[in-house]
């Protein structure tokens, strides 16, 4: 008895347990596979909905996909001497535009600081308050800077200064909530010893939480720059002045001032590009330690 | 040993550290002063003193009770006579013809109850009269070729009353009362959004939500449904459309270019690519794609295909395909390379090393990427719609634009920020079974 079972039994275990993992991945397999098919299905879905409800089909266009890009720059092409001259005479909305970001990331790197201090467990001076600060900030991260922006734009005219103030608020918002994951990892002994000398709140954070804190901080405030440039060209396109602004009426009047296009396309282009080369160098350098 | 050695210069020292103490005043002080001076120049340059004067007050007001109230017209034509009350003055909030709402006594002489005592009657002849508590009774008889003929109560005229020879405007607390040659007309103000649910042609306005609810159970669900979805007032069908086609944008452009960056990602990766040329070039077509703003790629290619959701998504996907291009390479170089051995140590084809030792390693990054940007595009598919034309970004244009509908804003404002939360909560909750899920399972 013993012998009979005990000669083939490990065999057909092993066999039923390879059948089972099998019969197991294969089953996995086949989830996988039934969800990369829906996923497959509902894209392709997708697609079809907004190729049905967009004012053009993506068939029709995709021939036609160059023809605007080579009607701009074969009119830039024949304009190439001018170009230098429109470089200098829209740098002035650049440096709008770059002021506006730059503001607005300052504004907002100030408004994120407080509300992170604020939001944060253990910093915050009003803890009952912290999910209200919370909450705050989400609300200042969900609304788009474009929102702001228009409606700030019937009250106060065109401008920098809605454009400023909209990016400024989302700015808040989005860099109060990485702060506030920064800060919890904060030593709150620098903290400790100055509350046991008398120090204020203010003076807690900004000589015990802040040196800790400021590299992250700055490094965050960096990257969000380089997304507030393009906001802030993206804002300028529906009035609130900068590059955008000028590549907006130069676009809309279409034929004859294609040259001018070009040149602000290729500042805004080359900005971003130097603005995001830089950044990512300083940043690079703020988390590395400038020992390495 | 060098603690105790005595030989140590302390004036040397002392330079040290003063000139540390010296280098680190100058950070504490000089930075946020730093800070001061470009923000006194940026209020400067842009003209903060000047737009004082350029913003007005009074669009803000306008703006702010707009969007929480709504006001009801009632407006009689000096030419015919006619008069029709309308909510919000728009033919698709007026009330049937020779119909009121009960503060609205239409007949020969109309009657137009304010409430605390102020009362509007328009008389025969075009003549009006408008009783105002504390102040006395103005009357105005507007004529074709005489203008308005105001009279008032004896003493200067206060300052909520404007008037001229062919218009008078009473702006009272209770309401207020416009006389021009053609047209005399009463706004009274209600607190709330007004025929949000139902617009006054359908049977069910008025009826209160448990009568609503017993309707509905008789038999009814369909109708009050259908009433509801297509309220010309509010349009919330084309509302949730727009805001599907926005989630939409977001979703085919996000999940698009992770599609179409991940095999380029292997191209521009350090230890997969084996061609410098090649990577190179990967490479810089990721910057230009990146570079090359979202803006711009919206208003190329809304040249080529028209506005739409499709345009949104495609922008987004070509900006993207270049972020995420770079991510993804990042994340390829900082692969493990023992756990591609072992998958080839088993005899696995390349295709089949990339799958099994490649792809479980990068998941979780990719993954977690790949959500962080579905929120951050459910905003920028808004703002994207607001440029080429789609979506709920469009709406909220065309709501601003009109310069009226002010409590339409606001509800497209508010269904923006619980969009993106949900969008954030959405991903987030993914994020987390996902990956936690993708850690567990292997």
């Amino acid at each position: 008895m013993a012998d009979t079972t005990a000669g083939p039994g490990p065999d057909a275990r092993v066999n039923t347990i390879q059948a089972d993992y099998m019969a197991m991945a294969q089953r996995r397999r086949l989830y996988s596979f039934v969800m990369l098919f829906i996923f497959v299905a509902l894209m392709a879905a997708g697609f079809r909905t907004a190729d049905a409800r967009n004012a053009g089909g993506f068939f029709d266009g995709l021939h036609r996909i160059f023809d605007y890009p080579k009607e701009v720059l074969g009119e830039a092409a024949q304009n190439l001497t001018a170009l230098p001259g429109y470089f200098v005479q829209y740098l002035p909305s650049l440096v709008e535009t770059l002021n506006i970001a730059a503001a607005s990331t300052l504004i907002g790197l100030l408004g994120g600081t407080l509300l992170s201090l604020l939001s944060t467990r253990g910093l915050a001076p009003w803890p009952a308050l912290i999910p209200v600060f919370r909450r705050f900030m989400d609300i200042c991260r969900a609304i788009p800077e474009i929102v702001i922006a228009l409606v700030l734009i019937f009250v106060l005219g065109g401008g920098p200064v809605p454009a400023m103030i909209a990016i400024a608020i989302h700015t808040s918002g989005a860099l109060g909530k990485l702060f506030s994951e920064v800060n919890e990892n904060v030593s709150l002994k620098p903290v400790e010893g100055l509350a046991s000398v008398g120090a204020t709140w203010a003076q807690r954070m900004y000589l015990g939480v802040i040196p800790q804190v400021g590299p992250n901080y700055v490094s965050y405030a960096l990257l969000r720059f380089e997304i507030n440039i393009r906001a802030s060209a993206i804002l300028g396109f529906v009035g609130a002045g900068g590059i955008g602004y000028e590549l907006k009426n130069t676009i809309s009047w279409g034929q004859g001032r294609y040259d001018q296009a070009t040149a602000i396309f290729l500042l805004l282009f080359l900005t971003i590009v130097v603005v995001d080369q830089l950044s990512g160098v300083l940043r690079d350098r703020l988390t590395h330690g400038t020992s390495a | 040993m060098s603690t105790f050695a005595t030989n140590l210069d302390t004036s040397d020292l002392k330079d040290r550290a003063d000139h540390l103490f010296r280098r680190k005043r100058l950070m504490n002080f000089g930075l946020p002063a730093l800070v001061l001076v470009y923000l006194v120049y940026v209020f400067f340059a842009f003209d903060v003193p000047g737009l004082a004067q350029r913003a007005s007050m009074d669009k803000a007001q306008t703006l702010v009770s707009d969007s929480y109230s709504y006001k009801t017209h009632v407006t009689r034509d000096n030419r015919s006579g006619e008069i029709s009350v309308a909510i919000e003055g728009e033919r698709k909030g007026s009330y049937a013809e020779g119909t009121g709402p009960s503060w609205v006594a239409l007949g020969p002489e109309t009657v137009v109850d304010l409430e605390d005592g102020y009362l509007v009657t328009f008389g025969a002849d075009n003549f009006v009269s408008f009783q105002i508590p504390g102040y006395g009774l103005v009357t105005a008889q507007p004529t074709r070729s005489g203008g308005v003929n105001p009279v008032f109560p004896d003493g200067d005229l206060p300052d909520w009353i404007s008037s001229s020879k062919n218009r008078l405007d009473i702006q009272t607390e209770a309401g207020r009362l416009t006389v021009t040659r053609n047209r005399t007309e009463v706004f009274r103000y209600f607190f709330g959004w007004e025929l949000f649910f139902f617009t006054l042609d359908s049977p069910y306005h008025g009826t209160k939500p448990g009568e609503l609810m017993g309707l509905a159970f008789a038999g009814e669900a369909g109708a009050i449904w259908s009433d509801f979805w297509n309220n010309a007032m509010w349009r919330h069908k084309d509302v949730a459309w727009a805001i599907c086609e926005t989630i939409l944008m977001a979703v085919l452009g996000t999940f698009g270019a992770a599609i179409v960056a991940l095999p380029l990602a292997f191209l521009a990766a350090r230890n997969f690519s084996l061609l410098m040329p090649v990577r190179f070039a990967v490479r810089r077509v990721f910057d230009f794609l990146r570079g090359v703003d979202a803006l711009i790629w919206t208003i190329i290619l809304a040249r080529a295909f028209g506005p739409g959701p499709l345009t949104g998504s495609l922008a987004i996907l070509l900006t993207d395909t270049g972020t995420f291009g770079k991510i993804f390479s990042e994340a390829l170089e900082n692969v493990d390379d023992k756990q591609i051995e072992g998958v080839s140590s088993t005899g696995a084809k390349p295709l089949q090393r990339y799958r099994f030792g490649v792809i479980p390693q990068i998941t979780p990054v990719l993954l977690s990427q790949l959500l962080y940007f579905l929120e951050s595009n459910t905003r920028s598919a808004t703002i994207i719609g607001a440029i080429t034309g789609g979506g709920i970004g469009l709406m909220l244009t065309q709501a601003i634009i009109t310069q009226k509908d002010w409590e339409e804003v606001a509800y497209y404002i508010v269904l923006i920020v619980l969009m993106v939360m949900l969008m954030d909560w959405a991903s987030g909750w993914l994020r987390k079974k996902l990956i936690s899920g993708d850690e567990s399972g292997h």
